[in-house]
């Protein structure tokens, strides 16, 4: 390849390099301030994590993996994926190919920015192109395969459904510009590289695309004027990314350093949940997925929209988004990018002022121990009579709601013969994990600490629970060394496994409702299945496992009322009636309550239909 | 009302044009469901925090309306927010927020 012009530059970078210089600077200080913001420790673990090789190469494959080659949404929908991962990684190899064809052929130029960019209008075709021709065709391989991605994009925007999409967001203006800019690109670069490619040299595309201009445009006239348009075209992309939903594109490069060292949203708009709203690439998934969609008011509610919201800085829209929401974390589940829609929720609302501030220190929880420190030789002091299993149930206050739960898993213990005590038979605290949802940490560490200290003195070493709403807050908050914190299905999985149960198999056909608190929030799938399995016919919902549908009744959201939730619970009953199974079951005495409601089959807890089907050993 | 001169326990009279509810008109506005209390009780019957505070959601209402917003707050202090309260009320009204709304609204004191 041959130099064409002594200077190496022509007056059409410049829209280029202005958009480049700016774009990197703002990447640039947004990082720091990020990193800056995180909490002390964060930010140490954060670099340490930068020098430990193990999470140096998770970094790097995990950006590789989820930011060019997309493979969560192939996984998730084929076409999507095969859309976001043509334009992620044919630009990119069009960026590496272009540095490799400069290193090879101009290697003195390397060091000017834009020289990789316009490779082809600054360099002439020699005779020795074997080489060439092998980076020819491969730049214009990945051109093609980007702009599939671009007629791909093209057709979403139009028919959403074409993908498998029922919605999709509504871009903002700014999102618009940038969207067409970023379609511009590609077509424009076709054309400028087509024009020059008599000059440059080029392959299938370009050569072509040439030799059909020179038939009525034969004049090289036209060739800066599309170079121009395609610089400009950058220019412009560059320009408003930072205001467009694109801004994803740089962020998710350090979103992804920081969850692989396991930061938690500590501050509701600063550092980690800063990166966590700018990595939203608005691509809509959780639209379809948020229970609330059933009423097309709530679509601007969904997880999408706060972020956009959070980044606007419209904080009477994010009270209302974040006081909505379910909590059902299913928007997470789905998120491509790895978005914590709850989390992120609950931190809106943790920064909310209240004159009134609950405090629990006048509770005695001497009193509330004395009814079940059974397992202690003497009142009050922590010598064990021995170590085999004492199991303390804890029901909360949602199965006091539900008797029926009570007495059937009361009932199977006994049936079992487990030495066990309840803990709250005559009421008790609540577990905190309310609290915890209305954002009110302090209050809920209080509660946490009370039940804490309770179950510690009661000489238990088995924590039974019958809420997975007690169940997520005892397994992420409280600190129960040496206690076992079980889930009621996981339990009674364990007693009919060990064969202490004697179980009775019936014709019944049952279909599992996950809770989101049991599956979500705590992976607990499988041991309930496996106890079902064993009492009838286990049918599977239309959209079950991680993508269960909330029944509605959720304590997550603070302003649903009654009449709202009313058709997310017949949208939930119906995906799980889909293959018309005679018994509903669940494993949360809210869902049981909320699905009681509107069902028009017998929906029953786990531990009842298993009490029913089962005989004393 | 009458003056013996003495009293057997102290007077529980509430004179309302005394009573200041600009507070509790603010409440109403956000919380319109305020009204719709029909004071059946089912929510103070099913509260985990009545046995430590006397908490009573009802009563908390009773009391707002009347003024006595010092022995509201008071029973409030120990509310857990758990939402029993939400599931049982027969008038379907959102309990919890209106809890967190009578906490931004009326102050402590």
């Amino acid at each position: 390849m041959r130099e064409r012009f002594l200077s190496g530059y022509n007056d059409f970078v410049l829209p280029f390099m202005i958009g480049m210089v700016f774009i990197l600077s703002y990447c640039l200080v947004g990082m720091i301030r990020i990193i800056l913001q995180l909490p002390k420790d964060d930010r140490k673990k954060f670099f340490l994590s930068l020098v430990t090789p193990s999470i140096i190469l998770k970094n790097i494959k995990d950006i590789f993996l989820d930011c060019l080659i997309h493979v969560k949404l192939w996984k998730r929908n084929k076409l999507l994926g095969y859309m976001h991962s043509s334009i992620a990684f044919g630009w990119f190899m069009l960026i590496v190919i272009g540095h490799i064809e400069v290193f090879l052929y101009t290697p003195n130029r390397a060091k000017l920015f834009y020289y990789p960019i316009f490779f082809r209008y600054f360099v002439a075709e020699t005779e020795h192109t074997m080489k060439g021709a092998f980076f020819f065709f491969l730049m214009d391989f990945f051109l093609l395969v980007v702009l599939s991605g671009i007629v791909l994009a093209m057709i979403k925007r139009l028919r959403s459904r074409f993908f498998g999409m029922r919605r999709t967001t509504n871009p903002s203006f700014l999102d618009l510009v940038g969207l067409y800019s970023l379609w511009a690109i590609f077509p424009l670069r076709l054309l400028a590289e087509g024009f020059t490619a008599d000059i440059s040299g080029g392959s299938f595309l370009t050569k072509s695309l040439n030799w059909v201009f020179h038939s009525f445009l034969g004049d090289h006239v036209n060739m800066l004027p599309t170079w121009w348009a395609y610089s400009c075209a950058l220019g412009v992309f560059f320009i408003v990314l930072p205001f467009t939903r694109y801004m994803h594109i740089p962020t998710e490069i350090l979103l992804i350093p920081l969850r692989n060292v396991g930061l938690t949203i500590r501050n509701a708009r600063k550092g980690f949940a800063k990166a966590q709203v700018y990595s939203c690439p608005n691509c809509g998934l959780c639209i379809d997925a948020c229970p609330m969609g059933v009423l097309k008011a709530n679509i601007r509610d969904t997880t999408v929209y706060l972020n956009r919201q959070i980044r606007r800085n419209n904080e009477a829209r994010i009270e209302e988004i974040s006081d909505k929401c379910l909590l059902c974390g299913k928007c997470s589940v789905v998120c491509q990018v790895g978005i914590h829609g709850d989390q992120l929720r609950i931190a809106q609302r943790s920064i909310r002022k209240y004159n009134i501030s609950p405090d629990y220190s006048n509770i005695d929880e001497k009193v509330l121990l004395n009814g079940c420190n059974k397992f202690v030789k003497q009142p009050n002091s922590n010598v064990l009579l021995s170590d085999s299993e004492k199991v303390m149930y804890f029901a909360g206050c949602m199965t006091a709601l539900t008797p029926s739960i009570r007495k059937s898993l009361l009932s199977l213990l006994d049936k079992a013969g487990v030495d066990y005590e309840m803990m709250d038979r005559d009421g008790g605290l609540c577990c905190g994990r309310p609290m915890w949802m209305a954002g009110r940490f302090d209050q809920a560490r209080q509660m946490v600490e009370k039940n804490s200290a309770i179950i510690r003195d009661s000489g238990a070493n088995v924590l039974l629970l019958s809420c997975p709403i007690c169940y997520k807050i005892f397994k992420e908050r409280y600190h129960l060394e040496g206690i076992e914190v079980i889930h009621h299905t996981e339990y009674l999985e364990r007693l009919v496994r060990q064969g202490r149960l004697d179980v009775m198999k019936s014709g019944t056909s049952f279909v599992y409702h996950d809770p989101c608190e049991l599956g979500r929030g705590c992976g607990v799938y499988e041991q309930p299945r496996s106890v079902i399995s064993g009492l009838g016919k286990l049918v599977e919902a239309r959209s079950s496992g991680p993508e269960s549908i909330c029944c509605g009744g959720s304590l997550g959201s603070l302003t649903l009322g009654f009449d709202k939730r009313k058709m997310m619970t017949e949208n939930a009953l119906e995906n799980l009636t889909a293959e018309n199974p005679d018994v509903i079951v669940t494993a949360c005495p809210l869902c049981l309550n909320t699905f009681d409601r509107y069902a028009d089959r017998p929906v029953k807890d786990i531990a009842e239909v298993l009490d029913n089907q089962t005989t004393k050993k | 009302m009458m003056d013996f001169g003495f009293r057997i326990s102290p007077s529980s009279a509430v004179n309302m044009d005394d009573v200041d509810f600009e507070l509790f008109e603010r409440l109403c506005e956000i919380e319109p469901d305020a009204r719709k209390c029909m004071a059946c009780g089912s929510c103070s019957a099913t509260c985990p925090a009545s046995a430590f505070s006397g908490m009573s959601l009802r009563k908390v209402l009773h009391c707002l309306q009347r003024g006595k917003e010092k022995e509201a707050v008071r029973m409030l202090r120990n509310c857990m927010l758990c939402g029993k309260c939400t599931m049982v009320c027969p008038r379907g009204i959102n309990t919890r927020h209106l809890i967190l709304s009578i906490c931004k609204i009326y102050k402590e004191d």
